[in-house]
């Protein structure tokens, strides 16, 4: 009785969007996965509107080569994605290669694929120790690390530090592996697949997990491709894309794997690419084993450590200033001249390297290709609607780090 | 009048005596508030870039930072220690003083990593260079990044330091 009444009074009742409310999420906040910053435009607790603002480790890397010999900047690479720092010198130094016009010779090319392999299970294990941990279960995370420190460790062997490698060296790789490293790599790859095993039986059958998961952050394949996602965060959508099978680089043309695509986009299939991107990666690396070809690994035609930079342009002996005839010296190049854009598939997607060159020994412009400033972008789309707390487990599913990101 | 019994007092470490039976001990206050400190300095979750992820792994399964006492707290509010884990740019700066700014007293600075020691690889115009330039650092762990283990030495080395402070839980300090 007293509702029809109610009902019958015709007061202007607002609806409730203008009464937004702004949250900044971040830069200190434990789920954005380093200094992300997310201002939150709120009705309740859905997001209105979400305005990513990144740059807040923003260290100048592209300026910063401009001042250093590609040899030179190749150790500040690993600063980049410093989650799985082998992908990150893998794919400078393709990249370099391709400007330098060197031929890596066949055992670098596999020891490098092996490096990356075992460089995405870091960083897909450090994915799945933080994402659940978002999530809340924190048994996940002890679980990963344990498995991420055998891997650190044979980092540690190879290049004699744990999580900045700086393992390759343009026109090969720094040092050549040693049979124990080898060994233990092999024991590794034979016990991991029973390892994820283990991390599913953890989470996959968990109702909060499922729940949390499951339908939330649905991306479209056309819209991940519109927003220009790559790596697992566009293969959940459904997009059979990945560089490793459409333009190969290392030896990934002469070993067999699978790219696992999903069909929801959603936070739950791109944790389950990541999963199966888990068990074919050990499986690459197994094949690596067993193909490992004798052989040099550093190139005939690799550059010093020294690298001479661009000699001014000379006149040339004869023209003179009084005629007004000055001729230059036509060919005075150290490097080749020209621009070239390289991409590897890093853990997170697409990583690409674009080096403008003057025909000296550093680049005139450089530009990183980062999958993760590219996906923060996305979560301005992506977090449109949902619950502030699934923008949580949208961040972890869409695996951002931050030192890429903001170069 | 009964007889008063003479009490020894049993020392059990430098400055601390215990009395046999009363279950009591003697001791300078300094000390048991700088002991009770030292053992459970809670550090900020607060990861700025590649150190962060040293700094999970001296908290994860093999280097276990929670045998300190030391169990990382996502609240400024609630942490002892603020581990400057990363480089520090010009923009993140404001924030990381205002998260120290937001800690209660005793607070303690760790300075992981070259970057927060000294600006390490990052001579460029958006990095500040070292974490002292405004915040009173107490420890720096070099290295880039610096292993769990040095990480975890140099926290031991804060809970030396902590040891060794007098007067701290005055009012009057």
């Amino acid at each position: 009785m007293m509702g029809t009444e109610f009902r019958n009074l015709a007061v202007p009742v607002r609806d409730g969007e203008s009464e937004l409310f702004t949250v900044q999420m971040g830069p200190q906040h434990p789920a954005t996965h380093g200094v992300l910053k997310l201002n939150l435009w709120m009705d309740g607790e859905t997001v209105v509107r979400c305005d990513p603002d990144a740059g807040y480790l923003h260290r100048g890397f592209e300026k910063i080569a401009e001042n250093k010999t590609y040899a030179q900047f190749l150790p500040l690479t690993d600063r980049l994605d410093y989650i799985s720092a082998m992908a990150n010198n893998v794919g400078y130094c393709v990249a370099v290669e391709a400007l330098l016009r060197i031929e890596v010779p066949l055992r670098a090319q596999y020891i490098r694929t092996m490096v990356a392999e075992m460089a995405r299970i870091t960083g897909h294990l450090l994915w799945l120790a933080t994402h659940a941990l978002d999530i809340g279960a924190m048994t996940v995370f002890l679980y990963c690390f344990r498995e991420r420190g055998l891997l650190l460790d044979l980092f540690e062997e190879l290049s004699g530090a744990r999580l900045t490698t700086t393992y390759t060296r343009i026109g090969g790789v720094r040092q050549d592996v040693t049979a124990r490293a080898m060994e233990k790599l092999a024991r590794f790859v034979e016990e991991f697949p029973s390892r994820i095993a283990e991390y599913e039986t953890l989470i996959d059958t968990n109702r909060i997990w499922l729940k949390r998961t499951k339908g939330i952050g649905c991306v479209s394949a056309e819209q991940a491709v519109q927003l220009g996602f790559t790596g697992p965060s566009l293969r959940a959508s459904g997009v059979d894309y990945d560089v490793r099978k459409h333009r190969p680089y290392c030896a990934y043309d002469k070993v067999q794997f699978e790219v696992p695509i999903g069909v929801n986009g959603d936070v739950y299939d791109r944790y389950r690419c990541r999963m199966e991107e888990l068990r074919q990666s050990a499986l690459i690396i197994r094949q690596c084993l067993e193909q490992l070809p004798p052989g040099a690994i550093v190139a005939d035609n690799a550059p010093d450590l020294v690298m001479p930079l661009a000699r001014p342009r000379q006149p040339m002996a004869g023209s003179s200033l009084a005629t007004g005839y000055i001729e230059l010296v036509p060919n005075n190049d150290v490097y080749p001249e020209g621009d070239v854009y390289v991409s590897i598939e890093g853990s997170k997607g697409e990583l690409g390297f674009y080096f403008v060159s003057d025909g000296g020994g550093r680049p005139y412009r450089m530009h990183i290709r980062s999958p993760s400033y590219i996906h923060i972008g996305g979560l301005a789309t992506v977090c449109e609607g949902v619950l502030v707390a699934d923008v949580i487990a949208i961040i972890g599913s869409l695996d951002v780090v931050l030192g890429e990101c903001d170069r | 009048m009964g007889e008063v019994n003479q009490v020894e007092l049993v020392e059990i470490e430098k400055g601390v005596k215990m009395i046999p039976g009363a279950n009591a001990f003697i001791m300078a206050l300094d000390k048991l508030v700088n002991w009770g400190r030292a053992g459970s300095v809670w550090p900020a979750t607060f990861g700025l870039a590649c150190c962060a992820i040293e700094m999970m792994d001296a908290g994860a399964s093999y280097h276990d930072l929670d045998r300190f006492g030391m169990i990382f707290r996502a609240s400024p509010r609630q942490s002892d220690a603020l581990v400057v884990a990363g480089t520090v740019s010009k923009k993140m700066a404001p924030v990381v003083r205002r998260v120290y700014d937001q800690m209660p007293e005793p607070r303690y600075v760790v300075a992981m990593g070259s970057c927060a020691c000294s600006g390490g690889v990052f001579n460029s115009y958006a990095v500040v260079q070292g974490c002292d330039e405004f915040l009173p650092v107490d420890v720096y762990v070099p290295g880039c990044p610096p292993r769990p283990e040095a990480l975890m030495e140099g926290l031991m080395r804060l809970q030396d330091k902590i040891m060794g402070e007098h007067w701290r839980w005055s009012r009057w300090r």
